[in-house]
């Protein structure tokens, strides 16, 4: 072999193991972020933690249980008005999105999932806070189903365009009429896939901060009333984390080793639902 | 009888479609509501103190006197250290897992990484300042200073808090990003181009670098600006460890400030009408330039991966 | 023309069908008699499951499709102004090619699939008109005892027998049949082919193929298509042994297709 063969032999498996590093790299942060949730907010968990609201400055032994309820409930709520709308855009891009109007709301909805999460944060506040004159869970609610929407259209959208058209005909020759084909039988079809889709956006939402500051605000105490200010988790973490005390800092850790392991949790069951897709039942 | 006939009659479909329409078109209203709403809340600024609220640096809620320059300034020279780390990880990760990792690597690897996305904003906010600014502290900057500190980039006193700090923290949660989009676009480039130069006796890495990276440059700049899209909206963790100052500075090593970390700061300190409409011209401004920039990132990918639905799932 | 000795169930006048300005096939005349098998064939492309997608209102659902000319349903146009494609679908059945049961529906409910969209039956009627359609598809023996399995845990040749009953179970009038075994093994297109045999005491079918021994074994009539045009129709016996027409006798000695 020629001495300029050997050097790009040479070249190809050092930028082999250059790339190898760069990845090694790119993924050395979460290992360590893993890490350092689990050694520094795992001591601090206990029963208590998970049932108890925060104690005054000095003391010991508060816990988070009102913000985990707040999540829950914000989050839910947002579900309940983001699913539907996110899961129907989808459905019309699917099946009837070829046109002008539907590669109009595709670009818009790729869109608005990058626009910042503070900004629909400051509107929820022009129209759902500003009016009423003070703060509310359900605002929050509402900006979560904001960044919702959009990302839901487009797993959904997704889902559904894999159904095989085979099956689409199979119904229609049946006497389907096309809305009862598209509901009953092809988006049934898909349901696994958009299922999936709605679970990591709300996974995606739950550990949202920016959007709530302004509109659920926050809340020392235990609220389950929608029309006003309720604590959400990363809320809490953000509180935490900034303020002046040791010991807020430690349950900032605590509080992030939770939200991550939600997130985790909602994260894989998605992934566990896709694998069950088209036949592997 | 020889008419071509309509696609439906009947009733039921009729409502189907209307309602999926209707549920549809919300999200361009919504795109335009959005807008709009932001134009007619900063009005008041926009008239006070025109364009050059965009590169003035007096920000003073007492006199009420406002400019952004800062601002503007932060969040991109945050976004460019971002996108200098994280580019090239994120390129070495997408090139490893579609040209050179062996099929047992792929999927551990691909889900670590997307893994990177999914953990939120505020995490990572804690263990910036927990974890990375100490560490920048003690191990890094005295590094860099003993080497760099010539330079204007790396002069000053280091606290802690600063761009640098925030350049890190964005480009770990772009680099997730960057990465799954490239990886699609690379996914999307034929065999055939691969195939062709290694049958003209290339090494592996001469058929990545000369025929598949040129095939998808477009798509990868497309993905790059994705990335950048995202890095110029974060909140959260910038807000938490880049010192939040309206300051302008050539030194990483000392405080910035970023339009997403204002208004999560100042937004609810607000008291005055004009203090509210500069920061919703703030707030206009940051929404402008991420729209353009995904409007533009999106359109480069569409053109060169699968279908259109690269980059569509939640990350 | 189609000989006429029986009354004709299905018939098409000067069946014309398009995609948008492109002619598929064309002024297509064909009668098919009550209780028979008539085998369309010809080479690929030559225009079958266009035609046959235009006898119950596919081909309308095609991007760009249309049609001019008639298809007669015991002797009403169901191309007419007033009716409601959906409802002649209901009384045309048609089997694909390739099996496609509802993937998240058991096999008792794909049967029965046809007969809900129709409209509510009592369980009693229900479960009774499942079993006779599993039965005229030759596949109660095989399932009767796992109805709520799910149908994708049947082999091919078993799908593909759902499809059929499937189509059945609304009672048709004329059953469709679009290359029905294209894509099973020689045991499962035995069955089926037999099945063809039984099925035309009660119903009418049209079959498309591309394989002309299992014309020659199924059918009672064969029509030949070319380039879109109806070239020669007749009893099966009669074409395979004696085509009147030179292209037909090419096509079947096997000099093109």
């Amino acid at each position: 072999m020629s001495a300029r063969a050997i050097r790009r032999r040479i070249l190809s498996g050092a930028m082999t193991g250059l790339v190898g590093l760069l990845c090694a790299a790119a993924v050395l942060p979460l290992v360590l972020i893993f890490a350092d949730l689990l050694h520094k907010g795992a001591t601090s968990i206990d029963w208590n933690f998970f049932v108890r609201t925060p104690v005054p400055i000095g003391q010991t032994g508060g816990g988070v249980a009102h913000a985990i309820v707040g999540s829950a409930i914000i989050v839910g709520t947002a579900c309940l008005i983001g699913l539907p709308l996110g899961i129907g855009a989808g459905i019309y891009l699917a099946e009837y999105g070829t046109g002008r109007l539907g590669w109009t709301v595709r670009f818009v909805a790729d869109v608005l999932n990058g626009t910042p999460s503070i900004v629909i944060g400051i509107l929820a506040w022009t129209w759902f806070v500003r009016p009423v004159g003070h703060f509310s869970a359900l605002a929050g609610s509402v900006a979560l189903a904001m960044l919702m929407v959009p990302m839901v259209a487009r797993t959904t959208e997704e889902m559904v365009r894999l159904v095989p058209h085979s099956l689409r005909e199979a119904a229609l020759a049946l006497g389907y009429p096309r809305w009862r084909t598209s509901l009953q039988v092809v988006v049934r079809t898909a349901v696994a896939g958009i299922v999936t889709g709605a679970l990591v956006a709300v996974a995606r939402i739950a550990g949202e901060t920016a959007p709530l500051l302004f509109t659920a605000l926050g809340n020392l105490n235990f609220s389950l009333s929608l029309g006003h200010p309720m604590q959400a988790l990363p809320l809490q973490i953000f509180t935490y984390a900034t303020g002046p005390f040791e010991e807020w800092h430690r349950l900032a850790w605590a509080s992030a080793l939770v939200l991550m392991a939600l997130v985790l949790l909602l994260s894989t069951a998605a992934r566990w639902a896709t694998r069950q897709r088209y036949g592997t039942r | 009888m020889s008419v071509p006939l309509p696609t439906f009659h009947n009733r039921g479909d009729r409502v189907y479609r209307a309602t999926l329409t209707g549920l549809a078109a919300l999200l361009p209203l919504l795109l335009v509501v959005v807008g709009a709403e932001l134009a007619v809340r900063a009005w008041p600024s926009i008239q006070r103190f025109g364009f050059g609220f965009l590169w003035t640096g007096r920000w003073d809620p007492v006199a009420e006197v406002y400019g952004a320059g800062p601002l503007i300034f932060g969040t991109l020279v945050s976004s460019l250290v971002a996108l200098l780390l994280a580019v090239p990880l994120a390129l070495g990760v997408a090139i490893f897992l579609t040209e050179f990792a062996p099929k047992w690597l792929r999927q551990p690897v691909a889900f670590l990484v997307e893994l990177l996305a999914a953990v939120p904003s505020v995490v990572y906010g804690v263990w910036g300042i927990f974890v990375l600014i100490p560490f920048l502290r003690g191990h890094v900057v005295p590094g860099l200073k003993a080497v760099l500190g010539w330079s204007p980039f790396f002069s000053g006193v280091f606290y802690g808090n600063s761009m640098l700090a925030g350049g890190i923290i964005l480009a770990i949660m772009i680099v997730p990003y960057i990465a799954a989009v490239s990886r699609e676009v690379l996914l999307a480039v034929p065999g055939s181009q691969r195939e062709a130069a290694l049958g003209l006796g290339a090494t592996r890495w001469e058929a990545v670098w000369s025929a598949v990276l040129p095939y998808g440059r477009a798509g990868i700049i497309g993905a790059v600006m994705l990335g950048l899209g995202r890095a110029l909206g974060e909140t959260m963790a910038v807000t938490m460890v880049i010192g939040n100052r309206h300051d302008i500075s050539a030194s990483l090593l000392q405080p910035g400030y970023t339009m997403a970390a204002a208004l999560a700061n100042e937004f609810s300190e607000a008291t005055t009408g004009m203090y509210l409409a500069a920061l919703f011209e703030v707030g206009l401004v940051l929404f402008v330039i991420t729209v353009t920039v995904n409007a533009l990132a999106r359109l480069l990918v569409w053109r060169v991966a699968r279908g259109g639905s690269a980059g569509s799932r939640a990350l | 023309m189609a000989p006429a000795d029986a009354p004709a169930r299905l018939a098409t006048q000067r069946l014309t069908a398009l995609f948008d300005r492109t002619v598929a096939v064309r002024e297509i005349s064909l009668l098919f008699p009550a209780n028979t098998v008539t085998a369309i064939i010809g080479p690929s492309g030559c225009g079958k499951s266009t035609f046959l997608r235009c006898l119950n209102r596919m081909h309308e659902l095609s991007e760009g499709g249309w049609v001019t000319g008639r298809v007669l349903l015991d002797d009403v146009d169901i191309y007419g102004g007033t009716v409601d494609p959906v409802a002649v679908r209901r009384r045309i059945g048609m089997v694909f090619q390739r099996p496609t049961p509802f993937p998240t529906m058991s096999i008792h409910d794909n049967v029965a699939a046809g007969l809900r969209v129709n409209g509510r039956l009592p369980g009693s009627a229900l479960t009774a008109a499942v079993e006779r359609a599993l039965r005229q598809a030759a596949l109660w023996d095989e399932v009767h005892d796992r109805l709520n399995s799910s149908a994708l845990a049947l082999s091919g040749g078993q799908q593909q027998r759902l499809c059929i009953a499937r189509a059945l179970a609304p009672q048709p009038e004329v059953l469709l049949l679009d290359e029905p075994t294209g894509s099973l093994d020689p045991a499962g297109t035995q069955r089926i082919e037999e099945l063809c045999h039984d099925l035309k005491r009660r119903y009418t079918i049209v079959i498309v193929t591309h394989n002309l021994q299992q014309a020659a074994r199924v059918s009672d009539y064969t029509a030949f298509f070319y380039l879109g045009k109806l070239v020669e129709v007749g009893r099966t016996a009669e074409l395979f042994t004696k085509p009147a027409r030179e292209e037909t006798e090419a096509y079947l000695t096997g000099r093109f297709g």
